[in-house]
């Protein structure tokens, strides 16, 4: 039987106990002798005090990805108590305490599924034990609901705050030790739960990095050459301090790395749009820099080039690519490429940061403040000791927010300023200072034999890079699809070097490469006259975990699984289309998660282009954490990859980014949305993983092929809005 | 030099060039930090307040421009929260990164107060200027159209 208590009872059951303590929780061995101490030992996430108040803490950087929600469900999950009992509190950066923080790769929710639950659970067994104890019955015989332990047969309970003191007394034992529930009894994992910051989103409360105030603070704007890596030589400093509301203007000489403290001229004022305004004043002479000779146009060139000769490297041979193109019934050859892009989250960079009596206190918006506190320390010698980092709320990140340049840039300004300083850039510096998702090219030839089967492919893979590296997010594995399902397959790779900083863009790597592999895929279906989707089915048939040697690599049945669901649910094939519209697919395995999508377009007759209605099936697992931010996340990719596909390049001109704000580095606006963003999940018997990123390659591909089913023409470069489409 | 500047219902003299953004005065000045910054040329939407209850950015919006009209900020738009819009975005779990939102809410009540019942095509329209880089934009429509349900208050 259940006992209920209403909430007078438990205010005064609670009452009772005083003082407070953390419950903590340890990864790794500890001692059995709990005491208060152990409120200073690492990776606590759980603190309840004598009130019954419960406080769990949020150790990642939330970015929109809903981390401050997911996190604090798995271990109220496992602690047993209502959702809406808790309040959730973000963590400081501090490894030492919480371990790694960073939000990027989708990994948090596979690295953290089960530890999250454990330290619920551990609580949850420690708070039991505290009850029995005081019962004098034994712990198997309590149960836990409603934040209390309840002991039936006697219909005794105790609320947790009520346990506190005993609890604190007593061993907290090791996560590994732990039992967790059994799926089947989850209340708050797999259920829609909104975001634990919502209400004060929609009250304008001051939630991110930019709302930051500290008092005194100066604010700032730090202006760097327009050509990466080109540092000040001379600056009308002096006509610059004499403008209205400017304080302070100096110059930081920077460093050589593309990713750490660049020069500039930095200007501090009373308000940000004072520093602003003086900046149009301000006049720079640049040191001339060897990327100034670097353009876009001499990028195409190259890499055509580099397509004429011999491939500077060969990344992997299976079978004979030669010989099988020799004696295919059809072959098709194509050039594909895609341009550089920013990463434009909607809140620019910026940090507040305080020096003062030697120590640097920094808030961020950032996706990996620890990375960014060792870099403070490093660049301006100051021990990591004396860096402390708030982890304000990220106005998206995307990937750009693993660099952290702008914080670096800030405390560099406070340090030298003597104080605390707002660093806000401009849309135009964010837009000019990325870390861009590289360009690329790719030469491609395919075959398919007389039995309409796919029987090579060989690919020129023109990148950027020196040597044997490539630089950021620029590289191909060896083993991305159609690799391994192919039986003479040839990879070659050439790398032009380049001086524009790149980095990860969401789905990086992928958010590119299966535009190319999807697409050319296509290609060879309709080359073999087959159905695109069935033309896949095939690919993958009798085909189970692909392993490249011991490594696993893909896993076919799972691409088989979301390519059958989401031709049944979009009827793919089945429905009558008017003229002018058409319907494409594509599938991608990244960052631990298979998504399956179609796209369905109308095309008029002067090339616009007008999504209509998009299903996206993914698998991520067996249970979905939150569904309510699953969905939101899916169709949030979904029409992120639609954007980047739509409009959106970042060209270079003599070492400069041509573009600059949103009018020509355009997002998707509301009336290019879709009438319908369908998303289902197929829960395999596989752990769970994270959404940040696996459905967003698909739709560029399935956007592209659509394209050619509904015109015939065929997308082999990107933007559309370069391509002759409009949007 | 000195400006009165209505806003949510209360005067507040600044003393700041006349050509300063309504964006900065009310981030910098006035310490308002929930009308937020995005673009500075208008394309984004994130600065939108309402002035005489009509959505305008704030980013190119000189403060002598605003000075003697009503203004109305994402913090006045309703004591507690209470608004329709606000009360939709929070059922339909509209936000991801949650910075954009300030901007969309005063948008879609605007939208709303002149048009109770908005088509999509009314929506899109009228939502056109505010860009969500998350591109929560299905849940935006559903719960412009859950608001509107729920009527708003003229």
């Amino acid at each position: 039987m259940t006992l209920t208590l209403d909430r007078r009872d438990f205010l005064r059951v609670t009452a009772v106990a005083g003082g407070g303590i953390l419950i903590g929780n340890w990864i790794g061995p500890r001692n059995a002798s709990a005491t208060a101490a152990a409120v200073f030992e690492p990776n606590v996430f759980i603190r309840i005090t004598p009130d019954g108040a419960i406080t769990l803490i949020s150790k990642n950087p939330e970015i929109g990805q809903g981390i401050k929600t997911s996190l604090p469900m798995l271990v109220a999950e496992e602690l047993d108590v209502p959702w809406q009992s808790v309040t959730i509190e973000q963590a400081m950066a501090d490894r030492s305490k919480y371990g790694s923080q960073s939000a990027g790769g989708s990994t948090a929710t596979p690295g953290h599924y089960d530890s999250m639950r454990q330290t619920g659970a551990a609580a949850r067994q420690v708070l039991v034990a505290a009850a029995a104890a005081t019962w004098g019955v034994p712990a198997s015989e309590c149960t836990t609901g409603g934040g209390s332990v309840h002991h039936h047969s006697t219909r005794r309970m105790l609320g947790y705050g009520a346990l506190v003191d005993k609890a604190a007394t007593m061993p907290v034992p090791e996560l590994a030790s732990v039992t967790v529930k059994d799926p089947k009894d989850f209340k708050i994992v797999g259920t829609r739960v909104p975001g634990v910051d919502n209400a004060a989103i929609v009250r304008g409360k001051p939630l991110f990095g930019i709302d930051v105030t500290v008092p005194g603070m100066l604010y700032a704007v730090y202006h760097k050459a327009p050509v990466f890596g080109a540092a000040v030589a001379s600056a009308n400093l002096d006509q610059v301090r004499t403008l209205p509301g400017v304080r302070q203007a100096f110059v930081l000489e920077g460093g050589t790395s593309l990713s750490g403290l660049l020069g500039g001229v930095a200007i501090l004022a009373d308000t940000w749009w004072a520093a602003n305004q003086a900046r149009k004043q301000l006049q720079v002479q640049w040191t001339d820099h060897s990327t100034g000779q670097q353009s876009s146009g001499g990028f195409s060139r190259q890499a055509k080039a580099f397509a004429a000769g011999t491939p500077q490297r060969n990344l992997r041979s299976d079978g004979d690519c030669a010989a099988a193109i020799a004696g295919a019934a059809k072959v098709v050859e194509a050039e594909y490429s895609y341009p550089f892009l920013a990463h434009a989250t909607l809140e620019p960079m910026n940090t507040t940061a305080r020096w003062a009596n030697g120590k640097m206190e920094i808030w961020a918006p950032s996706q990996n403040p620890q990375s960014g506190g060792q870099l403070v320390s490093r660049t301006l010698g100051i021990p990591e000791g004396d860096i402390s980092i708030h982890m304000t709320r990220t106005g998206g990140g995307f990937g750009r927010r693993l660099n952290n340049d702008y914080m670096v840039e800030a405390a560099a300004i406070a340090k030298q300023a003597g104080g605390a300083v707002k660093l806000v850039w401009s849309r135009e510096d964010d837009t000019q200072h990325d870390f861009y998702r590289p360009a690329g090219f790719h030469f491609l030839k395919g075959a398919v034999d007389a039995q309409g089967k796919l029987s090579a492919w060989q690919n020129h893979f023109v990148s950027f890079g020196e040597g044997q590296g490539y630089v950021a997010s620029a590289s191909l594995s060896p083993t991305d699809f159609p690799s391994l399902f192919v039986p003479n397959f040839q990879l070659d790779s050439s790398v032009i070097p380049l001086g524009v900083p790149t980095g990860f863009l969401r789905a990086p790597g992928s958010n590119a490469l299966a535009f190319v592999a999807q697409s050319f895929i296509d290609e060879m279906a309709h080359a073999a006259n087959k159905d695109p989707l069935e033309f896949r089915l095939d690919m993958l048939a009798g085909h189970g975990m692909m392993r490249d040697g011991e490594r696993q690599v893909i896993d076919a049945g799972r691409i088989r699984a979301i390519l059958e669901a989401v031709r049944d649910v979009s009827g793919w094939a089945k429905t009558r289309l008017p003229a002018g519209s058409g319907e494409g697919v594509a599938f991608h395995f990244s960052h631990r998660g298979y998504f399956a999508e179609v796209v369905r377009v109308s095309v008029s007759a002067d090339k616009k282009v007008t999504v209509n209605e998009v299903w996206a099936v993914g698998d991520i697992g067996r249970q979905i954490v939150n569904l309510s931010n699953a969905e939101n996340q899916v169709q949030g990719s979904v029409l992120d990859g639609l954007s980047e596909a739509f409009g959106q390049e970042i060209t270079i001109t003599a070492g400069k980014v041509d573009q600059s704000n949103f009018h020509d580095f355009p997002l998707i606006r509301m009336a290019q949305v879709p009438a319908k963003v369908h998303v289902d999940f197929i829960r395999s018997d596989n752990s769970p993983t994270g959404l940040g990123e696996p459905a967003l390659p698909p739709v560029v591909p399935a956007l592209c092929n659509a394209i050619f089913a509904a015109t015939g023409t065929r997308v082999r470069a990107l933007p559309l809005i370069k391509q002759g489409f409009s949007v | 030099m000195p400006f009165t500047l209505k806003i949510n219902g209360a005067n507040h003299t600044v003393d700041v060039p006349a050509d300063m953004p309504l964006l900065w005065v009310l981030r910098d000045v006035l310490d308002m930090k929930g009308t937020k910054f995005g673009c500075g040329m208008a394309q984004c939407g994130a600065c939108t307040v309402h002035i005489n209850g009509a959505a305008t950015r704030t980013c190119v919006l000189p403060v002598s421009a605003a000075a003697g009209a009503s203004i109305t900020t994402i913090e006045g738009l309703s004591p507690d929260g209470s608004h329709p819009v606000q009360q939709a975005w929070q059922e339909i779990d509209v936000p991801q990164c949650g910075y954009c939102q300030a901007g969309q809410i005063m948008s879609a009540s605007a939208l709303l107060a002149r048009t109770p019942n908005p088509t999509d095509a009314q929506i899109d329209e009228a939502m056109n200027g505010n860009i969500c880089r998350c591109a929560t934009y299905i849940r935006i429509r559903e719960a412009i159209h859950v608001a509107a349900g729920k009527g708003v208050a003229k």
